[in-house]
């Protein structure tokens, strides 16, 4: 009997119901597209990192550590024989690294000098651009925010300092040959590229390396002397652990999304139920019990979540699909490194089924409960003061 | 009480709390009403006219005395009890009408018809009755919005009797219409009165209506100045 009312209550309303319909579903989007591209900003910072620095892992010196530069002097040498078999097959490519010190214009910019092969396809790097200038003494690349920071740009010079296997300091003039657009401020800041046999030329570290990066999909050499495998799930340790700490920022979000929804649906629900003091009277002039009441407010909520979910799939889905394939102009650019993580200039959102569940049964739920709540409160009223619409909230 | 007494009150006492005191809406009153009786209850603004209509039809309880209407005592009702005994007994007719503004003349009529369970086969036949009986058969996919205050008030009185119930409560129902629409309605109710048996209590200081009672109670001050008694009504049809 209930539901039969509720939804001629509903149809019958027309416009104020289908304002509540959209109020929430204009809920179901916000929160689904936000989180989901608060999602989308992680997830595509991990894989940015795999696409143009870890592939899929690497054999590293024993001696090295990426976060303590001191290590650097040690941790070269040559390739095991089944990684330099790996590098010949094209599924691997070496990196030698090293400290350096760049003076563009006269100012002194210390950096981490990287030899790379240029030919490597294996992760998303021009390394290309640096093959094919015998005329240049050192060809470097740089990255954008680098280029920006030392005020370079393509065709400037600069002295390269470096300290060599004999501990003997050199230095050349390195030209920069392009500048990468990355989205990973990894290869960016700080760092300079440079052709690999120039790198272990200058640095008296023939055919040797400090690690190898080699392709997906590939299964750890045993034949790799005391040099140490390192896979996706170690590389990305520093990103998860960054992720998990951001998890309670993202659940502040959320709440703090939900609670605009929340108070959306409130006030539209509040507004449209204390309209209707005179019409819940009436019922209960016509014998209607409380409780009946209540559950006629709470049914009819109940529906409005129905319907706004529909809605929502209808008339928002597209546009969450359109988003989730084309993603969101940022419109800032992030590759400095500002953020602290990868943030891409499109951000493509990432619609987990939890997110979708959890949203809709949070946001049904609130409905139900701001139904529920000033339902409960007029049918608690005296029926005659709801009849003379004396209702306040 | 009497077999056929519907309503039968003693003593009625009814205190409105008013800041820190009390202001007595009803005192020492005592009556009995029978089946089929066409009363009104007639008295200046402020007299307890309404009041009274809201203790028999247990929207408002007593503060004393006690209250028996249609058999059943409403002193110590539940709410429940109460919503029960208007549903199934009980019908309404208000000066504002009332009437639901998003739903049709037959959906409002329908509205008690649905409440008391009735099913949807015997439910439009009773509707279609009721809404023949006050004449609005061409009005019944119309909302309210779209009738004249006439035509709501029909469709009002087609809701309260639709279910057939014991007793009817109008409070003021010509108080917002015309002379013509008065007349109108009230030979409606005055038809049901006599075709169906059922009993209608009005509040009402329209002198109208008063042409049409068998009886007139008059109220002042919150109490019962004159129980008038007529045999003959002038504008009786």
């Amino acid at each position: 009997m209930l539901f039969k009312i509720a939804i001629k209550n509903l149809l019958g309303a027309r416009l104020r119901t289908w304002l509540n319909v959209f109020v929430t579903a204009l809920s179901f989007f916000m929160i689904i597209l936000f989180s989901a591209m608060y999602d989308g900003m992680r997830e595509h910072a991990k894989q940015v990192t795999i696409d143009t620095e870890i592939a899929g892992g690497a054999y590293w010196h024993p001696q090295y550590d990426p976060l303590d530069p001191i290590t650097f002097e040690e941790a070269h040498a040559t390739l095991p024989s089944a990684v330099k078999t790996l590098v010949n097959q094209g599924k691997a490519f070496p990196v030698l690294v090293s400290q350096a010190t760049i003076y563009p214009d006269g100012r002194i910019m210390p950096v981490i000098m990287k030899g790379i092969l240029p030919e490597q396809n294996i992760v998303n790097m021009p390394t290309q651009m640096l093959a094919n200038h015998q005329e240049i003494t050192i060809p470097v690349l740089i990255g954008r925010s680098m280029a920006n920071n030392a005020k370079l740009e393509v065709g400037d010079t600069f002295t390269i300092r470096w300290l060599d296997a004999n501990q003997t300091y050199d230095a050349d003039e390195g030209t920069v040959v392009h500048i990468m657009d990355t989205e990973n401020f990894k290869l960016d800041i700080g760092h300079v590229w440079i052709p690999l046999e120039k790198a272990q030329t200058m640095l008296a570290m023939e055919e040797e390396a400090t690690y190898v990066t080699y392709a997906k999909g590939l299964s750890i050499e045993e034949n790799r002397g005391d040099w140490i495998p390192r896979d996706v799930k170690f590389l990305i340790r520093d990103m998860e652990a960054l992720i998990e700490a951001d998890e309670p920022n993202a659940a502040i979000m959320y709440i703090i999304l939900l609670c605009f929804a929340a108070m959306g649906i409130f006030n539209a629900q509040v507004l449209s139920i204390f309209r209707r003091g005179k019409e819940i009277g009436t019922l209960m002039a016509l014998g209607m019990t409380r409780s009946r009441v209540v559950g006629l407010f709470t049914i009819e909520g109940g529906l409005n979540a129905l319907l706004a979910g529909i809605m929502t799939v209808i008339f928002f889905g597209p546009l969450l699909w359109y988003v989730g394939v084309n993603g969101i102009w940022l419109g800032v650019d992030y590759s400095d490194g500002a953020m602290g993580i990868i943030v891409e200039k499109y951000l493509i959102p990432v619609y987990s089924v939890k997110l979708v569940v959890t949203t809709t049964i949070v946001v049904s739920f609130i409905v139900l409960i701001v139904s529920y709540l000033p339902s409960r409160r007029i049918a608690k009223m005296k029926p005659t003061d709801a009849l003379r619409g004396k209702v306040s909230v | 009480m009497s077999k056929s007494s519907v309503v039968q009150i003693e003593n009625l006492l009814k205190n409105f709390p008013v800041g820190g005191d009390f202001f007595t809406a009803l005192k020492d009153v005592n009556l009995t009403l029978t089946t089929g009786e066409f009363t009104g209850l007639v008295g200046p603004s402020g007299s307890g006219k309404t009041t009274l209509l809201n203790i028999i039809g247990g929207l408002d309880s007593p503060s004393e005395g006690h209250v028996n209407v249609l058999g059943q005592s409403l002193n110590n009702a539940s709410h429940g009890e109460r919503a029960r005994l208007r549903c199934e007994h009980m019908g309404f007719i208000f000066q504002s009408y009332n009437l639901l503004p998003v739903y049709t003349v037959s959906e409002n009529v329908e509205l008690p018809l649905i409440l008391n369970k009735v099913d949807s086969k015997d439910r439009r036949k009773r509707v279609a009755q009721a809404i023949e009986w006050v004449g609005l058969s061409d009005k019944i996919n119309s909302r309210p919005a779209m009738l004249s205050g006439g035509e709501c008030q029909r469709t009002a009185i087609a809701r309260a009797i639709v279910h057939q119930p014991a007793l009817v409560l109008a409070d003021e129902p010509t108080a917002n219409l015309d002379a013509e629409n008065s007349h109108h309605i009230m030979k409606i109710m005055l038809q049901l009165n006599q075709e169906l048996s059922t009993s209608f209590i009005f509040a009402t200081h329209d002198e109208k209506i008063m042409t049409y009672l068998r009886r007139i109670i008059h109220l002042d001050d919150g109490q019962i100045t004159e129980d008038e008694k007529i045999d003959n009504p002038k504008a009786r049809t």
